[in-house]
């Protein structure tokens, strides 16, 4: 339950911002309140549930009005929301684990129809085992699927993203789907003091959804998806491809009109840096994962070891340019992934064979390692950072890196 | 060093079966010879659903690598053979709908051959036949278009009747020993079918077509945009709305530039505009829009969009008074209402001319009552192929019954 507090709190808060306590959860519905969101669908799956229960809430108290569609599976509850978008709604959805999984027909077919669906990944680990812990694999089943993917660390970043991202979304030079991904438990049900801006505010800096030419009415009647023979398919893929690239432009916009209107958010929209400046060995984690790698960097600081964190945020479009540059003064990466994919190279996590990746073509390749860390929602111990750090400095002295993934905290 | 390539046009969904039998019974034969072989088809969706024009191919070469050579593109820029199984077709294929209106014959190697089974005469069906900048030849399989190729395969000898007509036309690749050889091994075959083939191989008739011969008319194309100049969200807007007739009393709708037309169908609705109780019913329900509001408030079906798909005539509640029919027993798309007013009595002979053979017992595409089929079978049997006697399963071949 949300709790609102009386006084407000020092620091850089805006005077006109009301200060709350509340989830990651609660965080994004209060976003979408300030959005004035026009259709939400629910099916219950934790974590996510959170959010559709946090937005029922605001609907029965008044304080959004909303066609709130209770479907009967994920399936149909993000087809609603799609062709609600293409009528003009704005429209939220959202999912965890399977039940993501479960949409992933609905999910594919949303970007090439540029629909700009927002969408919360209540991060969860896929079934079966059945458990609600946190990974990454869920979201990162849709990477090549033609949707802005972002990770947040926060309850802040989390209402700050979901305005960014109907911003970011519904402009007519993207029109793409987000997914924003909320680590499961550690964000999406912790409570944490958060910034609440005024309406006003808000309605200054995302306009109305204007979905122009494209809109389904019946003053302009189009089809929309109609059956295509195979000689219009990579145009479309080729449309698609288009609208992901305009995304980084319209990705920086955003966040510095945000910043401007709202007197907070990074200068560097893509991923935040953390004791990076003269940093030997850069970490890098994605989500709530940063919090344990940011103590054990403090605390190896104090011995003088140079280490320093790199936070993605943005996973699609991907900053590559801007992340091979932040890179490029390290002497050894570790990357730690919440998530897996059997089978790849050096059996890495997704985002570690990213990083490679985008290094490839760097003037300076430094060593990179690749853990899988923290799967199922384990904890991630300092003592997993500091194993992780040692294996990176070993790897910055003998200049190779070991290209065997390193699994922490598994039971050996 | 030779190869062989032959394409198979063909109904979609109606024949898909039968087009790749027969490109299987081809690869079969060669192999006898010692040859390789592949059979493809062409697959669209579009196509494999509706009855629109599709295409199956075979491919047979001595060698592996010669094969290679001849398959390592989407599909054949040139055939030596072009089998047509529904001689509604020779008006040209408008294959998977965007590319344009192809003819016939507009794969068929110089001096190659066009295979049908049709009914009529030679030059009937060069009415249709697009003319060629090189001589061909026209061979004629006498048959109708064979149905039995839809979902599971119904015998009615059609494939191995190909087969021994081209064991006539390309005996260098396919010798009629081994056709008959691969109709008994395959998993279809018997000798009773190979005796079709024979009989289609003695019975075969062929003629040379002259670059002078054959329907004059440029066939039509569409631009297809390039990816900047496509809408995005794959939508499309919709077609304008259309224009009044006669002073506003009657209505031509507009229709899709893109959208596939004229050759498409395998019938047409023919229309009794005296029976006519002006209901709405077939303008609602055609699927293409097809039917154009004249001024007395009649329905005219408009053969520039009729994909021929016969819901005119499913949902017409007045008895007679829409009729499908042959495609081929038309020679062009003018309004059967224009030709109805201006002379009733004129138009009433062309019209009872075009439905005399039908028999209205129960209304369905192309066949009117149970039974009609096979009845059609058996006559086009006895025009080519060996009557299929009773007690003989289907799927009879020697090797299953093992």
């Amino acid at each position: 339950m949300a709790v609102e507090t009386k006084t407000p709190a020092p620091g850089t808060m805006a005077t006109d911002d009301r200060e709350m306590l509340i989830s990651g959860s609660e965080a994004c519905a209060e976003a979408l309140t300030l959005a004035d969101l026009d259709v939400v669908t629910a099916y219950p799956i934790r974590p996510y549930d959170t959010v559709m229960q946090a937005i029922a809430k605001k609907i029965a108290n008044g304080q959004l009005e909303a066609e709130y569609i209770v479907a009967e599976g994920e399936h149909s509850q993000f087809e609603i929301v799609k062709h609600a978008s293409t009528v003009g709604a704005r429209v939220f959805c959202g999912s965890s684990g399977v039940g993501w999984m479960y949409a992933m027909e609905c999910l594919t077919v949303t970007p090439p129809l540029r629909v700009p669906m927002v969408c919360m990944v209540g991060n969860r680990a896929l079934d079966d085992p059945g458990a609600f812990g946190v990974e990454h694999n869920d979201a990162l089943t849709v990477r090549d699927l033609g949707w802005l993917l972002i990770w947040v660390d926060t309850a802040q970043e989390m209402l700050d993203t979901t305005l960014l991202a109907y911003r970011i979304a519904e402009d007519r030079r993207v029109f793409l789907p987000i997914a924003i991904s909320a680590d499961g438990a550690f964000l999406t049900h912790s409570q944490a003091i958060v910034q609440v801006p005024t309406r006003a505010k808000v309605d200054k800096f995302l306009p109305p959804y204007n979905r122009g030419d494209l809109q389904l009415h019946p003053d302009n009647p189009i089809t929309v998806a109609p059956q295509a023979n195979e000689d219009w398919v990579i145009e479309i893929r080729r449309q698609n491809n288009e609208a992901m690239n305009r995304a980084y432009t319209v990705i920086e916009e955003a966040y510095a009109d945000f910043r401007k209107t709202f007197g907070r958010g990074p200068e560097n929209p893509w991923f935040e840096e953390y004791m990076t400046e003269d940093a030997e060995v850069i970490l890098m984690g994605m989500g709530t994962i940063s919090l344990p790698f940011k103590v054990g960097i403090r605390n190896m600081r104090a011995k003088g070891m140079k280490v320093g964190l790199i936070r993605p945020r943005w996973f699609r479009p991907f900053p590559t340019e801007k992340m091979v540059a932040a890179l490029q003064g390290a002497k050894a990466i570790g990357v730690i992934d919440r998530d897996y994919s059997f089978g790849s190279p050096f059996g890495s996590g997704v985002v570690a064979n990213e990083i490679r990746a985008a290094m490839y073509n760097a003037d300076k390749r430094p060593p990179l390692l690749s853990f899988i860390c923290g799967l199922g929602g384990r904890e991630v111990t300092l003592e997993d950072v500091y194993k992780a750090t040692d294996l990176c400095f070993e790897a910055a002295k003998s200049g190779k890196s070991p290209l065997k993934t390193q699994w922490l905290g598994v039971r050996e | 060093m030779a190869h062989f390539t032959c394409e198979v046009v063909y109904r979609g969904i109606f024949q898909k079966n039968l087009a790749a039998r027969i490109c299987r019974g081809i690869v079969l034969s060669a192999r006898k010879a010692g040859r390789w072989g592949i059979a493809f088809g062409r697959y669209g969706d579009s196509p494999q659903r509706n009855g629109i024009p599709a295409k199956d191919f075979a491919i047979v070469a001595d060698t592996q690598e010669e094969l290679e050579q001849n398959m390592a593109r989407y599909e054949p820029k040139e055939v030596d053979v072009t089998i047509c199984v529904d001689d509604t077709l020779s008006k040209g294929v408008e294959s998977w709908a965007w590319y344009g209106l192809q003819p016939i014959n507009r794969l068929t190697v110089p001096n190659g051959t066009v295979l049908m089974t049709s009914l009529q005469s030679p030059a009937d069906l060069l009415k249709d036949i697009h003319k060629k900048e090189a001589p061909y030849n026209l061979a004629l399989i006498p048959a109708k278009a064979s149905f039995s190729g839809l979902w599971v395969y119904k015998e009615d000898h059609t494939e191995a009747r190909i087969l021994g007509a081209l064991a006539k036309i390309q005996p260098g690749f396919l010798s009629l020993d081994a056709v008959c050889a691969a109709i008994q091994e395959a998993e279809w075959g018997s000798e009773l079918k190979a005796a079709s083939a024979r009989k289609a191989f003695e019975r075969l008739e062929s003629r040379p077509v002259k670059i002078t011969e054959g329907n004059a008319e440029t066939p039509f194309s569409f631009e297809k945009p390039k990816w900047w100049e496509m809408r995005e969200g794959v939508s499309i807007p919709a077609i304008p709305i259309g224009k009044p007739m006669e002073g506003g009393k009657g209505y031509v709708p507009e229709r899709n530039p893109y959208f596939k037309k004229f050759t498409t169908r395998t019938m047409r609705p023919v229309i009794d505009f005296d029976k006519c109780v002006k209901c709405t019913l077939c303008w609602l329900q055609c699927p293409d829009s097809c039917f154009d509001v004249t001024p007395d408030g009649l329905y005219d079906a408009n053969m520039e969009s009729c994909c021929g798909c016969g819901v005119c005539e499913a949902v017409c509640p007045a008895k007679d008074c829409v009729t499908m029919v042959r495609e081929d027993a038309f020679e062009d798309n003018a309004s059967q209402w224009e030709m109805w007013r201006r002379d009733k009595p004129a138009y009433m002979t062309w019209m009872g001319d075009k439905i005399a053979s039908k028999q209205h017992v129960v209304r369905s595409h192309g066949f009117r009552f149970r039974g009609q089929y096979e009845e059609e079978i058996k006559q086009s049997l006895d025009q080519g192929g060996t009557e299929i006697t009773a007690g003989i399963p289907g799927e009879n071949a020697v090797g299953k019954q093992r």
